[in-house]
C-alpha cells in the first residue's frame, strides 16, 4: 500500500486526500491549523459547471480561454471543463448542500466573465460548505490528521531527484519532525497574504508549499499574474462577493455615477475601479436597490461584516470598495498528472499553476479546479507511490531544518520583522499591485534584497519552544520575501501587459515576445527566470 | 482602553493599553502582538468570521474575536473545557474526535431534484464553522467529559434531516450514548453561537427521531425519571 502525504487541509487537501483514499493509499494530511480552518472556506461565489441545455461546456472552455489572457493551456482547461458536471454531481453526492431554483435543481448563478449562469452555490458560503463536507467525509473515510504541523522543507534526495517526505514543526510542541511518504501532495494555497491587509485572503495564505517546493527543486510558473478581486470593503480588505453584482449590484464612482460593466473580467473591473479611485478618491458597490431580503438571504456574510468593519448597512448605505489582492494564478508547475519537476512531488489547487486560469481566473473556477484536479491528483499520487514506492535512504534535511529552527531563534532581534512585514505588503499593493511600472517594480526588488540582508537580524522576540506563533509568523515572512523576489522579477521580465499583469509603461499586449509562461527555478540557491512554453 | 489578557503561567490577567475606537477585538490583539508584546499567543486566520479559529471568552461568553468590538477593562480568557495549549490557544481535538465518535458525515446523498424549501431545513446547521464556542459553553462537560456535544450533534442532525440522505440510522445509534439524551438542555449553547445555530434544538429535534425509532430516553427507563401519571402495574 502507497502512503501519500498531502500537505495542507483545505478543499484541494481534502479532495485530494479522499480520492488518494479511495485508490487504496494511507492517506496523511498535515494542516497549520485545522483543516476547517483554511482558506477554502472563505470562498463564496459557487463552482462552475454547465448542467442543463441552456449553456454549453464548450462556452464554458470558451470563456475560460478567453479570460486567460493567451496563458492558458486548451487541453487543460477542456479537461476542467468537461469534468466540472461530475464534479458538481459527485459534490452532492457527498451532501454539499447546494442552493436550489425553484425547479429544485442545482441552484446557479452568473459570475464575471461567464457567458452564462453557471455558479452552482450554497448561498454566500459555498466554500465554507464544501470545505466542511469533505472534511467529514474525510473523517469518515478514516483520513489520518496531523494538524498544527508547519512546512519547513521538502525531503528530496538530490541525486535521484526523488521527493521522500517533508519536515515540519509541530507548533504545539515546538519539535521538527519528519514525515516519510510514498508521494507527496503539496496542497497549500495561494500567496495573497504577502498584500497584508491589502488582500482578501486569511493570513495563512503565506506561500509556504511554494516557496517550499522551488527550494526542493521544483520550477514555479507565472508567479507575477496575482488576481485583484474588483469589490473588498475599503478599510478592511473583506470580500464582498462577485455575486453581489452577478445579481445586480452596481458600481459608482465618486459622483455617484456607473462607470464600468460590472460583469467584465475581474482585471478589467479592478484596473477601472483603481483608475477611479486615483482620480476621484472613492469608488462604492451599491446594492440597495437588490433589497432587504435578498441581501439577507444571498448575501449574509456581507452585511454582516460591512455592519463590523465598515459601519455601514448594505441595505441602506453604499458601500466603500477597492481592489485586493485575491487570487495566486501563478504557482508550482505540473504536467498533466499534476506532478511537479520533482519525481514524487505533486501540487494541486491554488499552490499549483495547473495553466487553468492563465492571466485571469474566471470567478467560480478555483472551486471547481481544486475538486477536478483534487480527484485527478490523489489518485495519479496513490498509483505513483504503489509503482514506484520511495526508497528508504538517509537524508540530511530533518537535521537541517531542526539546526534551522534552532538558529533562527538566535537571531538577533535588532530589526523588527512585523514592521517590514507591513512595509512589504505596501510597497507591494501600490507597485506590484492592479497597475505597475518597471521604476516601481525595481525599487521594491532593491527594498527586498536589504530585507532578505536584514533577515538574521530580525527573528522571532519571543523564545517560547511551545506554541511559538511569533517563530511560526517570522518563518512565512520568510517565505513571503522568498516569493516577493520571484514575484517582482517575474513582473519585471515580462515587458507587456497581459490578464492581471498590467504594466502602465508597456499597456500593450506582445505575443510574439511574451506569449508563454514565466518559469523561475533554482539552481544552487540562484533563482532563474526564462519564458518557456 | 485596557484590554485584559489571561495569559499561562500568569496568575493575574495582563493589562494591555490600547489607543482604539470601534475596532475588533483581533485587530486589537494583532496590534499587541506586532508592535508591544510578540509572546501574546492566540489562533487566527480569515478575520470575516468563517474560518472559526478566533473563538474567545470575554467576561466569561464565548465570542469571536474577528467579529467582537471590546469594551474598556474586557477580560479575555482561553475557551473552557479544553485544555489550554498557551495563552488563547486551546487544544482542539475534540472537534475531530466528536464528530468522528458522531458519524457526523453524509452516508449517501441521492441526486436529482430537491425543493428549495426542504433544503432550507439544513441552510442553518450547514453554516456552523466549528469554532467549538457551544463546547466551551456547555456544562454537560463537567460531569461528563465525553459528552458527544453540541457542535457534532447539531451536524448529525444537519445530515439525518437532509432530505437527500438515503440512510441515517447508524447516526441515530451513534447519539443514543454519551449523546442527545446527555445534554440538559439548558440552552447555554444558543446564544454564543455566531452562526445563529442552536443546537439545543437540534438536539431536541434528534430525540424525537430517535424516539419515533424506537430508542427510548435512558434516563426515563430505571424509574427515576419524572413520571407523568401513566398508570402503575
Amino acid at each position: 500500500m502507497a502512503k501519500v502525504l498531502i500537505i495542507g487541509g483545505g478543499g484541494a487537501g481534502l479532495v485530494s486526500a479522499l480520492a488518494a483514499h479511495e485508490s487504496g493509499a494511507e492517506v496523511i494530511v498535515i494542516t497549520k491549523t485545522l483543516p476547517t480552518r483554511s482558506q477554502t472556506s472563505m470562498a463564496q461565489g459557487g463552482m462552475n459547471a454547465v448542467l442543463g441545455d441552456d449553456d454549453s461546456v464548450s462556452n464554458h472552455i470558451a470563456d475560460t480561454l478567453k479570460s486567460s489572457a493567451g496563458l492558458g493551456n486548451e487541453s487543460r482547461i477542456a479537461f476542467l471543463c468537461e469534468n466540472a458536471p461530475d464534479a458538481i454531481r459527485w459534490c452532492n453526492t457527498i451532501g454539499l448542500p447546494f442552493s436550489r431554483d425553484a425547479s429544485g435543481e442545482i441552484a446557479r448563478r452568473r459570475l464575471g466573465g461567464a457567458s452564462a449562469p453557471r455558479a452552482c452555490y450554497a448561498q454566500d458560503y459555498t466554500g465554507l460548505k464544501l470545505l466542511h463536507t469533505l472534511y467529514d467525509q474525510c473523517l469518515k473515510a478514516g483520513i489520518t490528521f496531523m494538524n498544527e504541523r508547519f512546512l519547513l522543507n521538502i525531503i528530496v534526495d538530490e541525486e535521484s531527484n526523488r521527493a521522500l517526505g517533508a519536515t515540519c514543526l509541530n507548533i504545539p510542541t515546538g519539535d521538527v519532525e519528519e514525515i516519510r511518504a510514498d508521494s507527496v501532495i503539496m496542497a497549500t494555497g495561494g500567496y495573497g497574504a504577502l498584500y497584508g491587509k491589502h488582500s482578501t485572503n486569511s493570513v495563512g495564505s503565506t506561500g509556504d508549499g511554494i516557496a517550499a517546493a522551488i527550494r526542493a527543486g521544483a520550477r514555479l510558473a507565472d508567479l507575477e499574474f496575482i488576481q485583484f478581486h474588483p469589490t473588498a470593503l475599503k478599510s478592511s480588505s473583506i470580500l464582498i462577493s462577485e455575486s453581489a453584482r452577478g445579481a445586480g449590484g452596481y458600481l459608482l464612482n465618486a459622483q455617484k455615477e456607473r462607470f464600468t460593466d460590472e460583469l467584465g473580467p475581474r482585471d478589467m473591473v479592478a484596473r477601472a475601479i483603481h483608475d477611479e479611485i486615483a482620480s476621484g478618491g472613492a469608488v462604492y458597490l451599491d446594492i440597495r436597490h437588490l433589497g432587504e431580503e435578498f441581501i439577507s438571504h444571498e448575501l449574509p456574510q456581507e452585511r454582516k461584516l460591512a455592519k463590523i468593519y465598515e459601519g455601514i448597512d448594505p441595505v441602506y448605505d453604499l458601500i466603500a470598495i477597492k481592489p485586493a489582492a485575491h487570487y495566486s494564478m501563478g504557482g508550482i508547475e505540473v504536467n498533466d498528472e499534476c506532478m511537479t519537476g520533482v519525481s514524487g512531488l505533486f501540487a494541486v489547487g491554488e499552490c499549483a499553476n495547473h495553466k487553468t486560469h492563465g492571466a485571469n481566473r474566471l470567478g467560480g473556477n478555483s472551486l471547481l479546479e481544486l475538486v477536478v484536479f483534487g480527484r485527478h491528483c490523489g489518485k495519479n499520487a496513490a498509483q505513483f507511490g504503489v509503482k514506484i514506492s520511495a526508497p528508504e535512504l538517509e537524508n540530511p534535511q530533518f537535521d537541517k531544518d531542526t539546526d534551522f529552527v534552532n538558529g533562527v531563534m538566535c537571531f538577533t532581534n535588532q530589526i523588527d520583522f512585523y514592521e517590514k512585514q507591513e512595509m512589504l505588503a505596501n510597497i507591494f499593493y501600490n507597485n506590484v499591485g492592479v497597475i505597475r511600472e518597471e521604476m516601481g517594480l525595481k525599487a521594491v526588488l532593491d527594498a527586498i534584497g536589504q530585507m532578505q540582508k536584514e533577515l538574521p537580524f530580525m527573528g522571532p522576540q519571543d523564545k517560547s519552544k511551545i506554541c511559538n506563533t511569533n517563530l511560526v509568523e517570522f518563518i512565512e515572512f520568510g517565505n513571503k520575501l522568498e516569493l516577493a523576489e520571484i514575484i517582482v522579477v517575474c513582473a519585471i521580465s515580462r515587458n507587456e501587459s497581459r490578464g492581471a499583469h498590467y504594466r502602465s509603461d508597456m499597456p500593450v499586449r506582445n505575443d510574439a515576445l511574451f506569449g508563454s509562461h514565466t518559469i523561475t527555478w533554482k539552481e544552487d540557491g540562484v533563482l532563474c527566470a526564462d519564458f518557456m512554453n | 482602553m485596557t484590554i485584559l489578557v489571561k495569559r499561562s503561567h500568569e496568575d493575574e490577567p495582563r493589562g494591555y493599553e490600547v489607543d482604539f475606537e470601534n475596532v475588533t477585538l483581533l485587530t486589537i490583539l494583532n496590534h499587541v502582538k506586532t508592535k508591544v508584546d510578540s509572546t501574546l499567543t492566540y489562533s487566527h486566520g480569515c478575520r470575516s468570521g468563517v474560518c472559526g479559529s478566533c473563538a474567545v471568552r470575554v467576561n466569561g461568553r464565548e465570542v469571536l474575536m474577528c467579529e467582537y468590538k471590546p469594551a474598556d477593562g474586557d477580560l479575555v480568557e482561553p475557551m473552557r473545557n479544553a485544555t489550554v495549549i498557551r495563552d488563547l490557544v486551546v487544544e482542539n481535538s475534540n472537534v475531530e474526535h466528536f464528530n468522528r465518535m458522531a458519524n457526523a458525515w453524509s452516508e449517501e446523498s441521492r441526486a436529482g431534484a430537491v425543493s428549495e424549501e426542504d433544503m432550507s431545513g439544513i441552510e442553518t446547521q450547514s453554516d456552523c464553522i466549528l469554532c467549538a464556542a457551544c463546547y466551551s459553553a456547555c456544562p454537560v462537560y463537567a460531569v461528563n467529559p465525553d459528552f458527544i456535544g453540541p457542535f457534532a450533534l447539531t451536524r448529525v442532525w444537519r445530515y439525518v434531516s437532509d432530505p437527500r440522505q438515503t440512510q441515517s440510522d447508524a447516526k441515530i445509534t451513534a447519539v443514543q450514548t454519551n449523546g442527545i439524551w446527555d445534554c440538559t438542555l439548558c440552552g447555554e449553547c444558543v446564544p454564543v453561537c455566531p452562526q445563529g445555530i442552536a443546537p439545543k434544538q437540534d438536539i431536541t429535534m434528534l430525540r424525537t427521531k430517535s424516539a419515533m425509532m424506537g430508542y427510548q430516553d435512558p434516563n426515563m427507563s430505571f424509574g427515576g425519571g419524572l413520571d407523568f401519571g401513566s398508570p402503575m402495574f
